[in-house]
């Protein structure tokens, strides 16, 4: 591994100068308070010094002309990166979750998994949260597989200005949770009477009277599936294009064999391009499915932190950081991360697998 | 290959060097003189607040000119958000030179986590002591010791109503407001009759738990509430007066506005009674300066016409107070500057500066009664009379853990059918909730 080391005098000049250089930036930027206005930039500057610092010992590296050494070398910062900001954190949370910590000062005291068995024994509002998800996710996940594949279905009988429509069926994901959870409250908007307003004031002037709902505040389950309106309103064209183009990628042969067959359009979707898009099917559900259990932002912005839409990131929130209650919300934070495992791990696992025999 | 490293090298070279370099030419000189940067943590972004908070910063800056007042303020009602945010900075140890905090219980959770610093010699310099009053002073110290320094006092127990709207329906207030939930409940039958809500309600984000504590209070009385809150409770969370209060506060949901979770703030529910869409609303005396301000900070409404006020149902005599404050933190960058913030904060120029903008009064007793609303001074005046009880909902009777437990068993009410089974369970929730978060023993 070392055998082809060259001692190269004027790289080592130039990294002792580039770490020194990071050296005295990191004691720089650590000893004072950069402010351009009112934004920090210390955290800038110190980044900016470790670079420099870091570059200078890529230099001494480079020396060993061993790609393997130098591979090392480049991953070294992401992986000790990940390691303590990701399986770090992650596995502080489950510290912080199997302790007593409640008020503003660390206490980890052994609690075992006391915080998990009162979540799912006597805690009604976090059994709101699991049927909420569970609601959300079906809701979710088959709303914008249905309408997602349809839309695909249609843009693919070659019709004029399919980039214009294809554009406009995607437009909605570019705008945030928050946005269309602060638009759509006003559209979904239950009031009754004089207080009439948003969709049920058109229906009302249309004289479909019948069709003023209460949305999102009738009885639960059924409060809770019209919050995946939204949520379907803006993923559905991801899924379209996601299945768009699995069908592009499905050759055109298959098709024209099926004809010569005598297949109908309709037994050719059915019995070819269906079962072909299945990977597609897989790979979407993965996708929308982690949104949608771990889903915050649309739901604040809808129900206006309503208990009957409540959601687990919505009480790991209050829990941690109005009650104060580190370890109960360091347990939701805890579970929301094992369901969103169980869904993605097997799928990488699949997928690595099926890399590794390629 | 050694090429393409040495390209990667002049990469991230160039990208540090361009990093660097933005850095320090934007150093200003740092706290090298007296003054610096005061960085001042609050929930003051509304009409009206954030006014007086710039009327405030405007005297600091003239009496301080060598401090630089930043404004850290965070929008919410309540310091509902504001207190998330305050609460990961000074878990990451990076507090702001001074925070606004409800005076009471919320500040002694700082206290006793030794995030915030006593401030006897503070109080003696400034002769703070005889200028608060003496329950004020009380709520705010642990052991005899002060902890932070309340800015101004707002009442909880108002409520407001269209003159319009009770004249169309035919209702009058009894001199002195109504004596009771029931009689109350007797004038809302009227204005339902007559096609209007009768009491405008705001999102559960903190306006259903104001006008939760505004019905217990004015079922059980001054000292019963008070009780619920001691160390031990000397009020029975279990017994006959909580139960009726709960029952209270069912029936006065019903006279509610069907939409009440679906609107953004407390203003859109004020604005119902302004508009004449509803007869009553339940809010604090903030709500004044959104009535009485002129556009757009207000809806330029003229009082006793457009407008009126009168004590919750049932709280005649009762002052249900809220006091916001601010504290001396341990471990900021710049003390001195605190203490001058506070110094300003605590001063006669500056609570007369801020108080008639946000709508509150002075927690001192010596501010000039001639610069405040008509309100106002009726409100100092009962200040100064009446019996003074916390509210719940603003933190000054109850530590946060408390509250927010409370709070998630009034939205698990709320989403129920309200009825007795529902009041049963929200009772034994809240005789729970004493056990498990209060202080004390509980009956």
């Amino acid at each position: 591994m070392f055998r082809s080391f060259r001692f190269r005098p004027r790289q080592l000049i130039l990294a002792a100068i580039l770490m020194l250089v990071g050296l005295a930036g990191l004691f720089y930027f650590s000893g004072t308070d950069v402010r351009l206005g009112t934004t920090d930039l210390t955290s800038l500057g110190l980044l900016a010094g470790g670079l420099i610092f870091y570059s200078g010992m890529l230099v001494i590296v480079a020396m060993f002309e061993s790609e393997t050494v130098l591979s090392i070398a480049l991953l070294l910062p992401s992986i000790v990166a990940v390691a303590i900001f990701v399986y770090g954190f992650i596995g502080w949370s489950i510290r912080v979750s199997l302790s007593q910590w409640q008020g503003l000062l660390p206490d980890y005291t052994w609690a075992g998994l006391k915080q998990y068995y009162n979540l799912f024994n006597n805690d009604p509002r976090f059994l709101i949260d699991v049927r909420n998800t569970a609601v959300f996710t079906v809701g979710f996940i088959l709303g914008c597989l249905i309408i997602g594949l349809g839309l695909a279905i249609l843009l693919d009988q070659k019709l004029k200005g399919e980039a214009l429509f294809r554009g406009i069926f995607l437009f909605p994901m570019s705008i945030s949770f928050i946005a269309s959870g602060v638009v759509w409250a006003w559209l979904m908007n239950p009031a009754t009477g004089d207080r009439l307003t948003g969709i049920n004031m058109i229906f009302h002037l249309l004289h479909l009277d019948f069709l003023i709902s209460l949305w999102y505040t009738n009885p639960q389950p059924w409060g809770m599936a019209f919050t995946v309106i939204p949520a379907v309103w803006q993923l559905s064209g991801f899924t379209m294009a996601l299945y768009l183009g699995g069908i592009r990628s499905i050759s055109d042969d298959l098709r024209e064999a099926a004809r010569v067959d005598g297949a109908t359009e309709f037994e050719i979707y059915r019995y070819i391009i269906l079962p072909m898009l299945q990977p597609v099917t897989l790979s979407a559900v993965i996708i929308l499915g982690h949104m949608s259990l771990k889903i915050f932002d649309l739901i604040v912005a809808l129900g206006k932190q309503d208990i009957r839409l409540d959601v687990p990131g919505i009480y790991m929130w209050d829990t941690t950081f109005k009650a104060d209650n580190y370890a109960q919300g360091a347990a939701i934070g805890v579970l929301m991360l094992v369901s969103v495992a169980i869904l993605v791990v097997p799928y990488l696992v699949q997928n690595m697998r099926t890399e590794t025999e390629i | 290959m050694s090429k393409k490293i040495y390209g990667l090298f002049a990469v991230i070279i160039a990208v540090a060097t361009v990093l660097s370099a933005c850095g320090p030419a934007a150093t200003p000189t740092p706290a090298a003189s007296a003054g610096g940067q005061v960085e001042v943590f609050s929930w003051w972004v509304g009409p009206g607040e954030a006014d007086g908070l710039a009327a405030m910063v405007k005297i600091f800056q003239a009496q301080y000119p060598s401090e630089k007042f930043v404004n850290a303020a965070v929008a919410g009602g309540a310091g509902t958000n504001a207190q998330a945010v305050l609460a990961t900075r000074l878990a990451a140890g990076d507090p702001p030179d001074s925070w606004q905090a409800h005076a009471g219980m919320a500040t002694f959770a700082y206290a006793n986590a030794k995030q915030i610093q006593p401030l006897d010699d503070f109080y003696a310099k400034n002769n703070l002591n005889s200028v608060f009053p003496k329950s004020l002073l009380g709520l705010i110290s642990i052991n005899g010791h002060p902890y932070s320094v309340p800015v101004n006092i707002h009442r909880s127990n108002v409520m407001w109503y269209n003159p319009k709207v009770l004249q169309a329906a035919g209702v009058t207030i009894p001199s002195g407001g109504f004596a009771s939930w029931s009689d109350f409940f007797a004038a809302c039958d009227k204005i339902k009759a007559a096609g209007k809500t009768c009491l405008s309600l705001g999102p559960e984000g903190f306006t259903a738990m104001h006008l939760w504590e505004n019905v217990m209070i004015g079922t059980l009385g001054a000292d019963k509430w008070s009780g619920l809150w001691t160390t031990p409770a000397t009020t029975d969370w279990n017994g006959a007066d909580v139960k009726q209060g709960l029952a209270n506060y069912a029936t006065a949901l019903s006279y509610t506005n069907s939409d009440a979770s679906t609107l953004s703030d407390w203003q859109p529910a004020s604005k119902m009674v302004a508009d004449g869409d509803a007869a009553f609303n339940i809010m604090g005396d903030w709500a004044y300066g959104y009535f009485a301000n002129p556009a757009p900070n207000g809806l330029a409404l003229k009082p006793h016409t457009d407008f009126d006020w009168t004590p919750t149902p049932g709280t005649q005599n009762i002052f249900v107070f809220l006091s916001d404050s601010f504290v001396l933190p341990v471990g900021n960058k710049n003390p001195q500057g605190t203490l001058d913030w506070l110094t300003v904060a605590a001063s006669k120029a500056g609570q007369e500066a801020f108080n008639p903008l946000k709508g509150s009064i002075c927690a001192r007793t010596d501010c000039n009664q001639s610069l405040f609303s008509e309100y106002s001074q009726n409100a100092a005046k009962d200040w100064a009379s009446n019996a003074i009880v916390g509210s719940l909902t603003h933190e000054v009777v109850s530590n946060p853990a408390w509250k927010t437990q409370i709070d998630t068993d009034l939205k698990l009410f709320l989403a129920s059918a309200h009825d007795a089974a529902a009041q049963a369970t929200f009772q034994s929730a809240l005789a729970a909730d004493c056990k498990s978060k209060g202080a004390g023993a509980c009956p």
